[in-house]
């Protein structure tokens, strides 16, 4: 039944193919990871409403399907290319197909989607709002899959990886300055907050990076510190690892008090923006959180650095300093990186909290959003901050894979 | 010339290294052998101060080693260790340059040296240069950590034992490497093993530690021919003992007139070569050749058993 043809080597991932034609060396395979993407997006197109039309804001509409939310001639369009990207997800094709599908299916699902909410919103009326629904979501999320698989298998190098990045990003700033959005609810909900958008945007990133700067900048030569002076380390590492389970809302709470005394009793303190709720207490917590991954991972790189290279490098007369940053340090840099990854993503998704003690943030409009049961504003806050994590995530992969200038296997070696 | 004067390493009160005195003369090849704990390992990391001492001196050409830095005086003693302890990230040329780096050397006085080096270990400049240590084979990493030991050109190399972990064929080539680059460059080597084989091939000399303490030092002959303690005879091997001084002697040395019959030996291989060559044909005798293959007359089975008896 299963049989592996020559292809069925060729990548990794695919373990084999089901034979459907078996004519004189035309095969058409099964892609598995394709067959649930397929099904996943039928599910969306076919069983899921595609845009939802409320009167106003904060009420329940009402979901419709695609041939529902969109003219005819553009409905029919629509499943047309999502047919055919399905059927490239299905069958075993090569990853550029699979990609250039992908791309073409997530355009006309995002096209679609602005076009629908212009068609269904009924003329002149400003109340009503168009959102999208599950089954938008459900087809989005399927073909970004399918897009991912077929870049992971194409097994860009890292600057490319980045350009697709970019190139990703152009399109999406295409879309929204075409304006196609417009008519969309989350777009007439930034179009109110265009100003505030920014501006929280701009304390978000402040946030996640100063405080992850501020934590590589301690972390680090904390880490160091622990690698050399064995009895600290456990004590170190143990401190962070209960700062880590501290609940967020709480440590938010338990700095209120010790920064607000320093903003009342240090002179200069307020002057420089420490006060027991706002921007400070939000900081000092994304720091406190950040040192662990640093820390332990400082140590853990360089712990890993071959004890024989360390000997040698002393025995041969390199100084304490020397050994540091020629050997053990470029040998951690990989590890110490990943800690980096994650304390960016882990920052930027959490920086979110800080709204709730007057940090500012995309968190603003999450909670602003649930305040007035608008889950088009707590979408305004939730997109951003997900595209940029993702978004940060795939640079630093790309950084991380720059760095270990060695290729595989010298660890071992 | 190094002189060991009184050294003494305790951890915690605890010698390790207990009052070990004794004169490496420039230009030889000594090898230090004994159990493991002996001592023998944080006795040579004293020379170059990995290790400080914790009484007594050690005198490098008359000259104190605690008069300069550590790092300092490491940048002139070669160091080899067991496993190499290359660095992964660092190409082949860049692990050899690294001693002339830290020196400061011109970058084309580098390059030649590692290309010489290179060269010098049968390793191709253009090929292997770029490489980096996981992509050569054991030997290879071997003889990369000997080149970078040797790079700056010190008058003494230590080596922690290097060969260690090659297996047996390619140690054997290494060792006639090691001795080959001795010769070379006239370099003082210190060497520490458990191989008793590997001591009595590359010695001048042998020290002996068991507990701390140098038991004996001299010749290898010597040691078998008058081990100081029960300690060194256990080491040397009852069954071993004909073997290990023939193994020490060249064929040239029991040479005498006349004539035989077969294939010729060289006069520079061991003794112990010519009686298995001897054994093995079934012959008395075998013609002995010099390097140029000049004939220099006959050994006789007779004269090499002579040799290999207990001395009077």
């Amino acid at each position: 039944m299963c049989q592996h043809g020559p292809g069925a080597q060729a990548s990794g991932f695919f373990i084999g193919g089901e034979s459907l034609i078996g004519r004189d060396g035309l095969r058409v395979r099964f892609d598995k990871l394709g067959i649930v993407i397929a099904l996943l997006a039928a599910y969306g197109a076919l069983w899921s409403s595609f845009a939802t039309l409320k009167p106003n804001r904060i009420v329940q509409g009402k979901a419709g399907s695609m041939l529902d939310s969109l003219p005819a001639w553009a409905g029919w369009a629509l499943i047309g290319v999502l047919v055919v990207a399905i059927a490239a997800a299905l069958f075993r094709a090569s990853p550029w197909i699979k990609l250039i599908a992908a791309v073409a299916a997530l355009a006309a699902l995002t096209l679609s989607i602005g076009y629908a909410a212009t068609f269904l919103t009924p003329a002149g009326n400003t109340y009503a709002r168009v959102s999208p629904a599950s089954g938008f979501w459900i087809l989005l999320f399927a073909f970004a899959l399918l897009a991912a698989d077929a870049i992971t298998r194409l097994d860009p190098p890292p600057g490319m990886r980045v350009l697709f990045l970019l190139l990703a990003a152009v399109a999406i700033g295409a879309l929204l300055m075409s304006g196609s959005w417009n008519g969309l609810s989350i777009m007439k909900e930034y179009s109110g907050r265009a100003d505030v958008f920014w501006v929280e945007a701009g304390k978000h990133v402040e946030l996640a990076l100063g405080s992850l700067f501020a934590a590589v900048l301690v972390g680090l030569p904390l880490g160091i510190l622990c690698h050399r002076v064995a009895p600290l380390r456990d004590g170190v590492l143990n401190t962070l690892n209960l700062v880590q389970t501290i609940p967020s809302i709480a440590l938010f709470g338990v700095l209120i008090a010790p920064l607000g005394w320093i903003a009342t009793n240090v002179p200069g303190a307020a002057a420089i923006g420490i006060r027991g709720i706002g921007v400070a207490p939000a900081f000092v917590a994304l720091f406190l959180y950040s040192l662990l991954p640093v820390v332990a991972n400082t140590v853990v790189g360089l712990a890993g650095v071959p004890r024989a290279a360390n000997d040698a490098a002393r025995g041969i007369g390199m100084t304490g300093r020397q050994r540091l940053f020629k050997i053990e340090f470029p040998l951690a840099l990989p590890v110490i990186l990943t800690a980096i990854r994650i304390v960016l993503v882990q920052n930027i998704g959490m920086a979110t909290i800080a709204a709730l003690i007057g940090g500012g943030g995309f968190g603003v409009f999450v909670f602003q959003g649930i305040g007035q049961t608008a889950m088009d504003l707590v979408l305004l806050g939730a997109v951003p901050t997900v595209v940029l994590a993702f978004a940060s995530a795939v640079v630093l992969d790309a950084l991380i894979e720059m760095n270990s200038l060695v290729p595989n296997g010298a660890r071992s070696a | 010339m190094i002189e060991i004067d009184a050294i003494s390493k305790r951890y915690d009160g605890v010698p390790v290294v207990d009052n070990v005195s004794m004169v490496i003369e420039p230009r030889t090849v000594t090898v230090v052998v004994g159990t493991s704990g002996s001592g023998k390992t944080t006795l040579i990391r004293m020379i170059n101060r990995l290790v400080e001492a914790s009484e007594g001196a050690i005198r490098l050409d008359g000259e104190d080693n605690r008069s300069i830095p550590g790092y300092e005086l490491r940048r002139r003693i070669g160091y080899a260790i067991q496993g190499h302890g290359l660095f992964p990230h660092r190409t082949v040329a860049q692990n050899i340059a690294t001693v002339p780096g830290l020196l400061g050397w011109k970058k084309a006085r580098i390059d030649a040296k590692v290309e010489e080096l290179l060269t010098l270990f049968q390793l191709e400049p253009k090929t292997f240069g770029p490489r980096y240590p996981h992509e050569l084979s054991g030997g290879q990493q071997q003889r990369v950590g000997v080149a970078r030991a040797l790079a700056a050109e010190p008058n003494v190399l230590l080596m922690d034992e290097p060969f260690g972990a090659l297996d047996p064929i390619i140690r054997a080539k290494a060792q006639e490497d090691l001795l080959a680059i001795q010769k070379h460059f006239g370099t003082t080597i210190v060497l520490v093993t458990h191989d008793m084989n590997e001591a009595f091939h590359l010695a001048d000399k042998i020290a002996v530690m068991d507990k701390g303490g140098v038991v004996q030092y001299g010749p290898p002959a010597e040691l078998v021919r008058s081990p100081a303690t029960p300690f060194v005879e256990t080491l040397i091997g009852d069954a071993e003992r004909p073997f290990r001084l023939l193994s020490i002697a060249k064929t040239g040395a029991a040479a005498e007139p006349g004539d035989a019959d077969g294939a010729p030996i060289s006069e520079d291989r061991s003794q112990q070569e010519a009686l298995a060559d001897l054994i093995w044909s079934g012959r008395d005798a075998l013609p002995v050749i010099s390097k140029n293959g000049v004939p220099m007359g006959r050994v006789t089975l007779d004269a090499i058993l002579k040799r290999a008896a207990r001395p009077r």
